[in-house]
């Protein structure tokens, strides 16, 4: 027997690591899950973790209203499958009580609104940590994140701020209203939850395998076509041959031109492709910047 | 399809003009890391800063403050892969006052790049950086001689620099240490061997880092397993189950092994092991693992799983190496939580025996504060005992953190001598 793990190996256990920390350091964790393939794996870590426990943890997804059918099906399917609680926090109740606004102009979308949800539905459900499917390698800001990271009482990140975290110790303590953003699958890229996707034989929502579909061409984007879409003069419809490599609003979750209906062969052609994830989110574009000044928000 | 391809963790260190920021990009952008759009989108921002070519630190550094200081301030994580291993970069900063951030990033590497400005030759920064490499216990230390292209890819000016270095390194406690000439600027010597100096003979940085040898780092003899939690179930067709779980920090445990569980000394034995894909005989370290024991004993997190024939030390009193990462100062008297493992006992300050004055490295003795970034030999009283290695022999059972009650803050790391 050789004593050594081979690089998926150490990411699970390193996150299993971090999933029970935050089991055992926090009152009342859970996992922001949003029906996309990083919450749908940290769900199963979790269940791995604390088998044959039940997954100790509540579901919470923040629903922008703006889902693909596709999402919410997979989403009710798989909390029951996994025998879990699974809770909502809805874009539009904050939006009724006027705790938040409804973006306008011609790319409105309740993506930076939803921080406002997140927050106030902690509140209401009484969490003191949210675990998510977050990872170094999305984007800038996110290199910076701690596996265990801090929150003031209005829910802000503080980047210049941030408490140290060395060697696997992790501090999770916090003063009353603090919480906490947990992100075991830190240290994971987008091709090693692929190759894990594949290795464990995790089911997926179809979105993100090849389909035909009623697109919506706007500048280089592709857009699902649906009613939460405002039109443009520009817009070019068309059916496509695609799949989603993120899935979120259906507003802004841009989608790519790929044969690609396989685990195998989503693999193969991300390591063809030359094109980095968050590329085609429609969120991330507004400034160069625009990721840090959501998460300093309470953005997840 | 079961790849033994592993994962080498490094962390970059050097002064705020050294290069280090051109150097990832460098060392990411010609092993066609990193995507078009992000090349384009730097591209863009290089035109628009007035540059003629891209600036390659751009893609590493991420915050706005420091794009608008030019600098990096705080630790950044990268990932990139190789047909031969995956990497994890830890990203620090160079200067003085975020000597914290490097001692963060440092704590996880199996590795650590020196970068030396070829024109400037060995400094203070140098000396500080290997210092806490040293400190650390990273194995590998690659030298990197940077701006070569500016000293005219002058062999003798490099083993100038290589010979100077070992002068002061000589004392430090680095196994390996490996000098490349290179320039991040023009990709000498980075991913692709270079054509200006004909007289270097040996590896590419990238090279270097596929073939450093890291199994031999985790120690696979002195059996710890910190719990971190109990997992009962007793319902439905699981029945009366009682597994303890937690991550071996070092070496390996098998069904039927005689186990000592601390602090408590109960002895029992391995019922059970439950890895990630199921039962199993024997796990070892870093492995996340649930453990059942034959005995019905109290254990719960903070306690600790050995073998009855190869314990850690029970102390109540440490002698430590403490760097202290709060601008939050040292108050004498102040009791402090002390977290090693899964375990927290309350701790004090005892004395400090000296500070290390970073500007030369010499021990100041005088000194009797503690302030951010000071790295100081002190000793701890603890309220209770707890069981711990020496950093040298292990480091997870070796290392702990200071956390204050009021502020909750992360105050000091320390490494238990």
């Amino acid at each position: 027997m050789s004593y050594r793990l081979n690089y998926l190996e150490e990411l699970e256990a390193e996150a299993v690591f971090v999933l029970r920390e935050a089991f055992a350091q926090f009152q009342n964790p859970c996992i922001l899950f949003s029906g996309g393939k990083d919450s749908i794996v940290v769900t199963h870590l979790a269940a791995k973790a604390f088998a044959p426990a039940q997954i100790p943890f509540t579901l919470l997804h923040i629903d922008t209203g703006h889902n693909f059918p596709e999402t919410l099906q997979f989403r009710d399917e798989f909390a029951e499958r996994m025998n879990a609680r699974l809770v909502l926090g809805l874009v539009e109740d904050s939006i009724k009580r006027q705790t938040a606004m409804e973006e306008s102009g011609p790319n409105a979308n309740r993506n930076r609104v939803q921080s406002i949800t997140l927050l106030e539905s902690m509140e209401s459900f009484g969490f003191d940590a949210a675990i998510g499917g977050g990872r170094r390698d999305e984007e800038k800001a996110r290199a910076k994140e701690r596996f265990f990271s801090h929150r003031d009482a209005f829910g802000q990140w503080d980047p210049k701020n941030q408490g140290p975290e060395i060697w696997h110790l992790f501090n999770g303590r916090k003063n009353e209203g603090e919480q906490y953003r947990v992100f075991p699958i830190s240290n994971w890229t987008e091709l090693d939850v692929w190759e894990y996707i594949e290795k464990e034989k995790i089911d997926l929502p179809s979105l993100y395998f090849s389909h035909n579909r009623a697109c919506v061409k706007r500048k280089d984007s592709i857009l699902a076509q649906s009613s939460f879409l405002v039109p443009h003069d520009a817009d070019e419809l068309c059916d496509l041959h695609v799949r989603f490599r993120t899935i979120g609003d259906m507003t802004i979750s841009g989608a790519m031109r790929s044969n690609a209906s396989t685990v195998k062969e989503i693999i193969q052609e991300l390591k063809e492709m030359n094109q980095s994830e968050r590329g085609n989110r429609a969120d991330d574009f507004r400034s160069e910047t625009s990721m840090e000044d959501r998460k300093k928000e309470g953005y997840f | 399809m079961v790849e033994m391809k592993d994962i080498l963790r490094f962390t970059t260190a050097g002064s705020v003009d050294d290069g280090k920021s051109t150097l990832i990009g460098r060392l990411l952008y010609d092993s066609g890391q990193i995507p078009q759009d992000q090349v384009d989108l730097v591209r863009n921002i290089s035109i628009r800063k007035g540059l003629n070519e891209i600036d390659l630190s751009l893609f590493t550094d991420g915050l706005k403050d420091e794009r608008a200081q030019g600098i990096t301030i705080d630790v950044a994580y990268r990932y990139f892969a190789t047909e031969k291993r995956k990497f994890i970069i830890a990203d620090t900063p160079g200067h003085l006052q975020y000597t914290r951030n490097m001692v963060t990033g440092a704590s996880t590497a199996n590795a650590a790049i020196i970068l030396i400005d070829a024109r400037k030759g060995v400094v203070e920064q140098t000396r500080r950086h290997s210092f806490i490499a040293s400190l650390l216990q990273i194995r590998h230390l690659i030298v990197c001689i940077n701006k070569m292209d500016l000293v005219d890819y002058d062999e003798k000016r490099f083993h100038q620099i290589v010979a100077d270095f070992q002068d002061f390194s000589a004392k430090l406690a680095i196994v390996d240490v490996q000098f490349i000439p290179v320039s991040a600027l023009n990709g000498d010597h980075v991913v692709h061997r270079s054509n200006q100096m004909p007289w270097y003979q040996g590896a590419t940085l990238l090279y270097t880092l596929e073939h450093l040898s890291v199994a031999s780092e985790i120690n696979q003899i002195d059996f710890r397993f910190p719990v971190q939690h109990p997992i009962r179930v007793d319902q439905g067709s699981v029945q009366d189950y009682r597994a303890y779980a937690g991550k071996i920090e070092s070496g390996i445990v098998r069904v039927g092994d005689e186990i000592q569980v601390l602090p408590g000394k109960h002895v029992s034995k391995v019922k059970s092991i439950f890895g990630m894909g199921g039962k199993v005989l024997e796990a070892f370290a870093p492995q996340s693992i649930s453990i059942e024991l034959t005995e019905d004993l109290d254990v719960s997190r903070g306690c600790m799983l050995v073998k009855s024939n190869n314990q850690p030390e029970e102390l109540r009193q440490i002698t430590a190496m403490l760097c202290w990462m709060s601008p939050q100062v040292f108050i004498p008297g102040r009791k402090y939580i002390l977290r090693q493992t899964t375990n927290e006992v309350k701790a004090l300050i005892k004395s400090i025996l000296y500070v290390y004055d970073m500007e030369n490295l010499k021990r100041d003795e005088s000194n009797a504060a503690l302030t951010c970034n000071d790295i100081a030999r002190v000793e701890l009283q603890l309220a209770s005992p707890i069981f711990a290695d020496s950093y040298r022999n292990n480091k997870a059972t070796g290392s702990f953190i200071l956390i204050d009650e009021q502020s909750n803050q992360t105050l000091a790391v320390g490494m238990i001598s």
